[in-house]
């Protein structure tokens, strides 16, 4: 299924944190990310991809657009997915994800807002963030051509003339002439991807000292 | 549910790309093109006949087989907006880590290269050429002037970059916490602990029979031992690899050891096969390369003087100068945290065109290479045999002992132990106790690597080899009095220690 990036506008993280922030000892547990759509109109979000950065868990919560003069509630979409399966470990700590539709708790039709709350339990990691942050929404379908009727509603033919003796049924022939260019066609158009083994440049290997690059 | 099937069909959709360059792929297309002379095989039904065929000739079984040893080094799919350097390693400071490795590397042997004067490679002249390949079945017996070539690096060199490994973004703390104190290694990576361990090596539990223990001679053969040879030689008629890596977690009968190991790695010598080492060995005959004193050197140091080894000399030449100059393991590198070492025609400096990798194989041997080879000179006598399983065995394991990757392998097991015995152990493990253990012990512990197609292992026996060695090392006060104690492990039994240390000790 095609997709369109969506440009958006990440704002910058902010931690939540009992007390104050510049005397409490400890580093922040949880990390808010606020991601909005300034130019685009509220659009039905397809996928989510991000590189992660040491984050343990991720709750998404989307505000949409309503049609009454009802305003936009919050609604948690994702809850607590798990990006890694150990938090003091570095298993899934720099992952690529990805994060569908499908995987949501609700509807995902009019986004208007996400908020990223990331949260990272352990007290071993200085940061955590998610980078590279792209959002999705569906590409537009191909375009539907309209058939004329009488292609996609074939009239059934007559029945055919009885059948020649000895001779084999046209359609049956026709059905393994189809079979055999099909199998030619395929054997055509794959070629093997042989190695080849050859290090030297025309003959020559001498070489200059290795390059650092 | 969607998303792994969009993998399974990516990876299948991978393998079929990767087998159709293969010897199998021509094979199977002449198969079929002679089939269609056989009296079943019907026009109409022409893909299921020809599919019945390869079933019961046995050509069904081979693709199997190919198919099985793809899926065995082929790394996880990745994510599509990954880069090729994530699927290499994903974490970005190990990735650095090694390239820095890398180029200490690089700049060793270019000074290597200036001070002596000698080119990375050269062309050598005819009368060279025939003076070598008269030798070619005895060049050990050659006592060429080795006193300036040093080693690249060593496996301490190497300890020593694990050991500084930092995660920049771990925190060390103010206070230096008793782990710290304990740890060498200082990388937070996920290990088995000993309940994972017990479950991932199931087969070698207290109840089921061991080639290694069940076979000693107090124990009489018709317990275990005639069973389980039979049972190998099933496996061998049946040609099928998946059984076979199954069977070898119990250890393999000497006997069956050498055609078992080629039915898992997929090796069968084929003449393609064997006009292609005749090939590497034409290069070996036409260019000289530096790292073939590198080689050279190692050998004579390393195997040569080893009790069992000294006498397979000539072979370890034979297999690793021809090593070098082999291209198709350049493929490698996709999925190792490594990359090759690159260079230009002389002259032509920064043309692509004119880059190639050096050596051809894009592997600088390290002082104790050549042991990788040495055990497997015992199983196999032919040398193109014994090329092509040192080729496998080394894109699938042996690559993974000298690079830093978070692959869950061996040495972060070692965090467990703790500091000191690491410096001694290390050196163990990334031989995988080459040269370290009895050859019948080595083997027994190879076959399990196969079995496994995991060096696991090697970081479980060295653990083991210090629980067994606990009560001496307890007396000791010093690092050297330590090595004393864990030096000789010649007389050491490998599949109890194991067996101990997973299934028997109490945690």
């Amino acid at each position: 299924m095609s997709r369109v990036s969506v440009p958006c506008h990440v704002k910058g993280t902010v931690a939540l944190q009992v007390g104050d922030v510049r005397t409490s000892q400890g580093r922040p547990g949880v990390l808010v990310i606020d991601v909005t759509f300034p130019s685009v109109a509220p659009f039905e979000l397809q996928e989510i991809t991000f590189k992660n950065y040491y984050t343990a868990f991720l709750t998404i919560r989307v505000r949409q657009h309503t049609s009454t003069h009802t305003p936009a509630k919050w609604v948690t979409c994702l809850r607590d997915y798990c990006l890694m399966p150990d938090p003091h470990s570095e298993e899934g700590a720099q992952e690529y994800v990805s994060l569908f539709k499908h995987q949501m708790l609700c509807d995902m039709a009019r986004v208007l807002e996400l908020r990223l709350i990331l949260r990272q339990p352990s007290p071993l990691w200085l940061s955590f963030t998610v980078e590279e942050l792209q959002i999705y929404q569906q590409g537009p379908k191909s375009p539907s051509m309209t058939f004329p009727k009488w292609l996609s509603h074939p009239v059934p033919c007559e029945q055919s003339a009885p059948l020649l003796e000895g001779l084999p049924e046209p359609s049956r022939v026709s059905s393994e002439v189809q079979q055999m260019w099909a199998l030619t066609e395929m054997i055509r158009a794959s070629h093997a991807s042989t190695r080849i083994g050859r290090f030297d440049v025309d003959g020559c290997y001498d070489l200059n000292l290795l390059s650092y690059t | 549910m969607l998303q792994e099937e969009s993998d399974l069909s990516l990876i299948i959709a991978q393998i079929v790309q990767k087998l159709k360059g293969s010897n199998l792929y021509a094979q199977l297309e002449r198969q079929a093109w002679a089939s269609l002379q056989r009296p079943e095989i019907k026009l109409e039904s022409l893909k299921e006949d020809i599919k019945e065929f390869f079933k019961i000739s046995g050509w069904e079984k081979k693709l199997q087989n190919a198919v099985y040893s793809e899926l065995s080094v082929f790394p996880l799919p990745s994510h599509p907006a990954a880069p090729p350097e994530h699927l290499k390693e994903p974490l970005v400071y190990m990735r650095k880590a090694q390239g820095s490795w890398e180029k200490r590397i690089l700049k060793s042997l270019n000074s290597m290269c200036t001070e002596l004067s000698i080119p990375l490679a050269r062309k050598r002249p005819v009368g060279e050429q025939k003076e070598l390949l008269n030798k070619w079945n005895e060049m050990g017996t050659d006592e060429p002037d080795l006193s300036l070539f040093r080693p690249v690096y060593a496996p301490k060199d190497f300890l020593e970059v694990l050991i500084n490994l930092r995660n920049p973004n771990y925190e060390n703390g103010d206070s230096l916490s008793f782990r710290t104190h304990l740890g060498l290694i200082q990388v937070p990576l996920k290990v088995k602990d000993i309940p994972e361990l017990k479950e991932f090596f199931v087969e070698l539990g207290l109840t089921t029979g061991q080639l290694g223990i069940d076979d000693s001679t107090q124990v009489p053969p018709e317990l275990f031992e005639n069973e389980h040879v039979r049972i190998g030689q099933k496996v061998l008629a049946e040609q099928d690899s998946a059984a076979a890596q199954q069977y070898i977690r119990q250890g393999s009968p000497t006997a069956l050891r050498a055609e078992l190991w080629a039915l898992i790695l997929n090796i069968s010598s084929q003449p393609e096969d064997i006009l292609y080492y005749e090939q590497l060995k034409t290069n070996v005959i036409q260019h000289d390369l530096l790292v073939d004193s590198l080689i050279y050197k190692d050998v004579k140091l390393t195997a040569s003087n080893d009790d069992y080894y000294f006498v397979f000399e000539d072979y370890l030449y034979q297999v690793l100068l021809c090593f070098s100059r082999d291209t198709s393991v350049l493929g490698h590198f996709a999925y190792s945290s490594a990359s090759p070492p690159k260079s230009y025609i002389r002259g032509k400096l920064g043309l692509e065109e004119y880059a190639v990798f050096y050596p051809p194989n894009g592997v600088i041997p390290f002082h104790g290479f050549s042991m990788y080879v040495a055990p497997l000179c015992f199983l196999y006598h032919e040398p193109s045999k014994l090329y092509q399983i040192f080729r496998e065995m080394y894109v699938r394991f042996f690559f993974r002992l000298h690079s830093i990757s978070s692959h869950p392998s061996l040495f972060y097991h070692l965090r467990e132990i703790g500091a000191q015995p690491l410096r001694i152990s290390f050196k163990w493990m990334v031989r995988a106790f080459s040269g370290y253990l009895a050859t019948d012990q080595l083997l027994l512990l190879w076959d399990r690597i196969l079995g496994y197609n995991s060096l696991e292992i090697l970081a479980v026996l060295a653990a083991a080899v210090f629980a067994f060695r606990a009560v001496n090392l307890m007396e000791v006060t010093s690092l050297a009095a330590a090595e004393a104690v864990l030096a000789d492990l010649s007389t050491l039994k490998v599949m109890p220690l194991l067996q101990i240390f997973l299934f028997a000790t109490v945690t």
